[in-house]
């Protein structure tokens, strides 16, 4: 043992304190260059009149007071966000979980569904639009033509704003394979045993998913909320392509009004300012997120310390 | 465990109903592409093509510089693989192998970049690569990727943090160089995960809009989603020539995945613990 421990800071006293920082050293460029010299770029930005042809003048706090009080449509931008952010979340983890539950299923086939299953999501947002955009077509879209089987008269999806935020809704939720995984893999890796020892207690399927599959896919559960909420904030590709905002403004999301505002209205100044408001709700969203987990997610080291202290059960039931 | 007839029944159908949503889409695109212009534009609409249209295919791809656009994604797919792979095994292992000071502050630090949205840097960014010169070039959107990716590199490093630290220091006892070490000992080591990196690169780079979108102007220079994107948003109701070249847009990721799908599957399932 004796020796394994001398030969170990032996070994590490050779390295040159140098070489780590070398490794890294792409890394250190990288982040100074494309991500914390353009975060404070924006951020001084964000203080001043910015046109992209003529020069820029300070301002002060007024992009942010005209943002707050004078703009109505950063209001409707953010409603519009938050409204697709609260059907597309839900819908996405319930979609997830659900087909995670079904391809771990023991009977045959299941890799061939897991495949499918995933396969639009390593599909281009631009193909995504256009295929989805096809379907939805008021004129020609296959999908009023199957629902005048079963009796409706399907909605002009695209061009109704009414409608136009749920076929985003559903154009998007196609990419749910990537959540389907994560939830698959992690629900595989929860201990047979838990299984054996619930139904040898006579706890039946649905006993048993709610006292141990969600239990032990909370942390991951919290994490595909992270991510989707984010994902939600920042969408943009798709409504770009597939709405470009419309009809009448009803999917102007508030990713577009950010980009549109600096690329379109050539306002950077402006735009920055929206952007680091975008910025900092993500990081409350994320710290609370994280903050309230405590309540709601069980992270499974947890579960060994306390079966080591023999009270497995008794635990795991109290914290659901 | 005994599973009953009507529990298998009651499962595929459900497993069948959820493949018609991700399936039937990419049928429906395939067989639109291979229709006539009077059988695309039909309502009802005809399901099947009388013929097939192969020559669709053709047409489309000469009626814009498709060409050029396949060879600029290509070389920006592959070039941002290549510094990919190059930086975040360099990155990883410089965080994994080794201590230094600062380590875990600038470890965190990276980890915190992957919250930055997009739309907080790409105005900057969009000014610094102009101030470069590199506006209307592939340069944007080829050289970050020489300097890592936080999201590749935290994989890689979770991976270098399972090996044991004696594999090193053997070598280094017998007078290997930390270099000789990573790309003698390691590289071989990390094919895994590295494979992992290149596909999930591959596909994220080729599927971009928004990159190309900001930093290119000319046709000359479009790549396939841009090119794509900006026919669709001319020609609107060519809807042949457009179902088609989406059609030659998604094979190349689509066949990379069914590849490189078992790679994908255990990566995911070794980073999310």
């Amino acid at each position: 043992m004796r020796n394994i421990t001398t030969k170990k800071t032996k070994s590490y006293q050779l390295v040159n304190r140098k070489v780590p920082y070398l490794f890294i050293l792409p890394w250190i460029i990288g982040f100074l260059v494309f991500t914390l010299g353009p975060l404070i770029l924006s951020l001084i930005m964000s203080f001043y009149n910015w046109p992209i042809t003529s020069e820029p003048t300070f301002v002060g706090i007024d992009n942010y007071k005209t943002m707050f009080t004078a703009d109505p449509q950063f209001y409707k931008s953010i409603i519009i966000t938050l409204k697709f952010a609260a059907i597309f979340v839900p819908l996405n983890l319930a979609i997830a979980l659900i087909l995670a539950l079904l391809i771990t299923q023991p009977l045959k086939g299941m890799k061939f569904f897991r495949t499918i299953f995933y396969l639009p999501a390593v599909v281009s947002g631009v193909a995504i639009s256009i295929i989805w955009g096809w379907i939805f077509n008021s004129e020609y879209g296959i999908l009023n033509y199957l629902l005048s089987f079963l009796g409706i008269e399907g909605p002009r999806w695209l061009v109704d704003p009414k409608w136009a935020l749920l076929t985003i809704v559903i154009a998007s939720a196609w990419g749910v394979g990537i959540m389907m995984l994560i939830f698959y893999t992690n629900i595989k890796g929860i201990p047979a045993e838990l299984y054996e020892a619930a139904a040898i207690d006579g706890a039946g399927p649905f006993r048993q998913f709610f006292s141990i599959t969600i239990p032990s896919i909370t942390p991951t559960i919290l994490f595909n909320v992270i991510t989707s909420v984010i994902g939600a904030l920042q969408q943009l590709t798709l409504v770009l392509l597939l709405t470009g905002g419309g009809p009448l403004k009803s999917t102007y999301f508030y990713g577009l009004y950010v980009y549109n505002n600096a690329f379109k209205h050539h306002q950077l100044g402006y735009a920055s300012a929206n952007a680091w408001f975008m910025f900092i709700v993500i990081l409350v969203l994320t710290m609370l997120i994280f903050k309230t987990s405590s309540t709601w997610v069980f992270y499974e080291n947890e579960v060994k310390k306390e079966g080591k202290k023999g009270r497995r059960k008794n635990e795991n039931i109290k914290r659901i | 465990m005994k599973i009953s007839k009507g529990y298998k029944i009651i499962m595929y159908s459900l497993l069948g109903l959820f493949s018609l949503y991700f399936v039937l889409p990419f049928v429906w695109v395939i067989l639109s592409a291979l229709k006539t212009e009077t059988e695309v534009f039909s309502y009802p609409p005809k399901i099947f093509p009388e013929v097939l249209q192969w020559k669709n295919f053709v047409d489309a791809w000469s009626s814009q510089p498709f060409g050029v656009y396949l060879k600029n994604s290509v070389i920006v797919t592959v070039m941002t693989t290549i510094g990919q792979l190059l930086s975040c095994s360099l990155i990883a292992y410089g965080f994994a192998r080794f201590d230094f000071k600062f380590k875990n502050t600038l470890f965190v630090l990276m980890l915190a970049t992957m919250m930055i949205p997009w739309d907080v840097t790409m105005i900057p960014l969009y000014m610094e690569f102009k101030m470069f010169g590199w506006i209307n070039t592939l340069k944007p959107l080829i050289v970050p990727s020489f300097f890592g990716s936080a999201y590749y590199i935290f994989l890689l490093r979770q991976f270098l943090m399972g090996i044991p630290k004696d594999l090193e220091s053997a070598a280094r006892i017998d007078g290997a160089n930390e270099f000789q070490i990573f790309y003698k000992i390691f590289i071989p080591i990390m094919k895994a995960p590295l494979i992992l990196i290149a596909v999930l690169n591959m596909l994220s780079v080729w599927n971009d809009y928004l990159g190309p979108l900001i930093y290119l102007q000319d046709q000359s220079k479009y790549t396939l989603a841009l090119g794509l994107a900006a026919f669709k948003g001319v020609h609107d109701l060519q809807i042949l020539p457009i179902m088609s070249i989406t059609l030659v847009m998604i094979v190349p990721p689509v066949v990379i995945f069914l590849f490189a799908q078992k790679y994908i599957v255990e990566g995911i399932s070794g980073s999310v613990k």
